[in-house]
């Protein structure tokens, strides 16, 4: 291995993946990956955001040399998953989307049994499981099932048995999805900790919070990637001026908004409507004036900045709308 | 090999910790001994039957005590009319009926053959034919005694073999150590492979070390200590239960049980990489499995009286050749030398099957 093939630790080039999946009677080909390109720097914490489907889990599957790529190139940690995939098993751990440990066994059993696979060092063991034990804070719960534990607990146990291993690579697949935000904040506080012991992670979310924790991230969306780069560099990829309308009816202001041509986007939140525009001086006035005929009150009007999410909102919005037109209702809504 | 250990130790504590496999491998044997050999026993006894006696000489009298004398029949009624026959076996009073004619007595000193006539009840084919036997025996028998012996030159004496007093029982219960192997290792082992796919624990496997082959046979391995542990059980109830005797070498039966276990437990592998979840795999290995092995084995019903199509089939199964086995170390004490062809197809099948599923055992998850 070179230094330089060093610096990068998964090398991802025109990956693509199509299932066939029955919708009814018919079969119909869904493609998950199109052409991604993506690569990951040894020691980064690197975020994959987008919505379901994206291809996120693809992507993670065949890092692992779970699933083969259509066509393409992928080198983890200098190997071919495909071929190679003994060689990066005891330097990578792979934490899937859904809870994958065995609810009738306690947290110790758990831990004792991935320890057992990965052939964990005997004089090692126990001082390794009572870290893990003590990092994940579970010790009081190890003679608990897992079946048993809450959902935060759960995966940080998930998280302590791919760590049994001390690997090089995390690849956690929506490890928060489904937990409390106290729960999120400190499995993110433990990524962390792993990132400065200088473990690289390769982490997807749909939290907007959680990606800006990382410190590169990529929006993807239908198999893609929009936009790539660290939280900051996406943000200020947004190319318009964005003016954010906060309103008791974002949903009728949303509507009367959609139907002035002037303004690029007209997105929906929960109490307010975000606006994409050029100009902004001349626009919001009218937008006032457009308002104030059909008597839709609002509390303000403010320009601000576009952060990641109105990004790849946006990004999302354009794509759809050019590929399938059909689609772009779906995206009507965002919860913040 | 420290891999092999540490999943088949898992397993056992799945095992341990789920009710239904525990239930299922515990009770099991107890039950099905318990059922097999004692309600399903085909010796037909004491049936049901009905005399009519046109004739009412010591001669008839002698006839019918050959008839209630017997164990097989158990004297119900006399009737005085024809028409009260078929009244009983309406309201199932009777299950057979022999009418003995008004010149017995005359006949049977003058003619060369006096009839008799036995009626049946045939609504229960299998005791209809029993009772005709049972029949056939008593009224040769009772020829045999009342005529010269000139008129009868030919008489059998039969005598049967390995299992004398023709119990149900030690036929049953060698067939339902193959039942409870068959359940065991193909059932438990396809489901307890398919739940690991179902809940996603085997995709958290796959990306660790281990090798498919490992977490298939450690797997198993809980299965075949319990099937063993189930075989030996059934042999002992058996034995103290209904008296089953173990003739021929234990070690023998020992060493041919693992290799139709083998066999077995290849199937249930076989069912875990086509079937994708716990229900399809449970109804796979009933209908692929259990069902065959129960009713195309031999083990009640006798191959040689099926149909072409089902004897191929019955050949096929792994069950029919353990079958002989079994049942011939058990009853007949039969050796290796006898058996080992037996043994032989059932090595060469589980070779197969594994083959096939370790090549059908996916690495990936599509």
């Amino acid at each position: 291995m070179t230094s330089q093939m060093a610096d990068v630790i998964i090398r991802a080039s025109a990956l693509s993946k199509t299932y066939s999946v029955k919708e009814g009677r018919a079969r119909k080909q869904v493609q998950a990956l199109r052409s991604f390109d993506l690569e990951v720097k040894t020691g980064e914490m690197f975020g994959l955001i987008g919505p379901d489907g994206a291809g996120k889990t693809t992507f993670m599957r065949i890092l692992c040399g779970l699933l083969l790529p259509d066509s393409g190139q992928v080198a983890v940690l200098g190997f071919d998953p495909v071929t190679q995939q003994h060689k990066i098993k005891q330097d990578i751990g792979y934490m899937p989307q859904r809870f994958s440990l065995y609810q009738d066994l306690t947290v110790e059993e758990n831990l004792n049994f991935f320890t057992d696979i990965f052939q964990v060092p005997r004089q090692e063991r126990s001082a390794r499981t009572q870290r893990l034990l003590e990092f994940s804070r579970l010790g009081p719960f190890s003679k608990r099932r897992a079946g048993a534990l809450s959902g935060g607990m759960k995966q940080k146990l998930a998280l302590s048995c791919t760590l049994i291993h001390t690997p090089k690579l995390l690849i956690l697949d929506e490890p928060t999805t489904g937990v409390d935000p106290v729960s999120r904040g400190e499995f993110w506080d433990i990524l962390g900790e792993l990132q400065q012991q200088g473990v690289t992670i390769l982490v997807s979310t749909p939290y907007m919070d959680e990606a800006a924790r990382c410190d590169r991230v990529a929006l993807t969306y239908a198999g893609q990637i929009l936009a790539l780069g660290t939280p900051d560099q996406i943000a200020g990829q947004f190319p318009h001026q964005l003016v954010r309308i906060f309103t008791r009816q974002p949903y009728d202001v949303a509507a009367a908004l959609r139907q002035l041509e002037i303004l690029h986007s007209v997105e929906l939140y929960g109490d307010h409507v975000t606006v994409a525009l050029d100009d902004p001086v001349t626009v919001v006035e009218i937008i006032r004036k457009n308002l104030d005929k059909r008597g839709y009150s609002y509390t303000s009007i403010d320009s601000g900045q576009a952060d990641l999410e109105d990004t790849f909102v946006y990004l999302m919005r354009q794509l759809s709308q050019a590929t399938q037109p059909e689609l772009g209702n779906d995206l009507d809504s965002h919860a913040k | 090999m420290s891999n092999l250990i540490s999943i088949a130790r898992k397993e056992f504590i799945h095992i341990r910790r789920d009710a239904r496999s525990l239930l299922i491998i515990i009770l099991m044997p107890l039950l099905q001994v318990m059922l097999y050999g004692y309600a399903i026993d085909m010796d037909v006894k004491n049936i049901r039957l009905g005399i009519l006696d046109q004739s009412h000489t010591p001669a008839s009298r002698e006839l019918i005590r050959k008839f209630t004398g017997s164990d097989y029949f158990e004297l119900r009624t006399e009737m005085d009319r024809f028409s009260q026959i078929e009244e009983n076996f309406r309201k199932r009073k009777i299950k057979a009926a022999l009418v003995i004619p008004a010149d017995y007595a005359t006949s049977i000193q003058r003619e060369a053959t006096t009839p008799v006539q036995l009626l049946i009840d045939g609504s229960d084919s299998n005791t209809g034919s029993i009772v005709l036997n049972a029949s056939r025996q008593l009224l040769s028998l009772a020829s045999f005694e009342s005529s010269a012996a000139a008129r009868a030159p030919l008489q059998i004496r039969h005598s049967i073999w390995y299992n004398p007093e023709q119990k149900s029982s030690h036929f049953i219960v060698p067939g339902l150590i193959a039942v409870l192997m068959m359940m065991i290792c193909a059932l438990l082992t396809s489901i307890s492979i398919t739940r690991e796919k179902e809940t996603g624990t085997l995709e958290q496997i796959l990306v660790t070390p281990v090798k498919p082959y490992q977490i298939i046979i450690g797997k198993v391995i809980p299965y075949v200590v319990l099937a063993t542990l189930d075989a030996f059980l059934v042999l002992e109830f058996g034995r103290i239960l209904f008296g089953v005797p173990m003739t021929g070498s234990p070690l023998l039966l020992l060493i041919f049980s693992l290799i139709f276990l083998m066999a077995a437990l290849a199937l249930g592998i076989l069912i875990s990489t086509v079937a994708r979840t716990q229900q399809v795999a449970m109804m796979m290995a009933l209908m692929g499995t259990m069902l065959p092995s129960i009713m195309l084995s031999g083990f009640i019903f006798p191959v040689a009286s099926m149909p072409l199509i089902l004897r191929l089939i019955s050949k096929a199964i792994p069950a029919t050749h353990f079958l002989v086995i079994i049942r011939g170390i058990l009853l007949k004490g039969n050796g290796f030398l006898v058996l080992w062809p037996y043994a032989l197809y059932l090595f060469l099948l589980s070779f197969v099957l594994i083959a096939i599923s370790i090549k059908r055992f996916k690495v990936r998850l599509d």
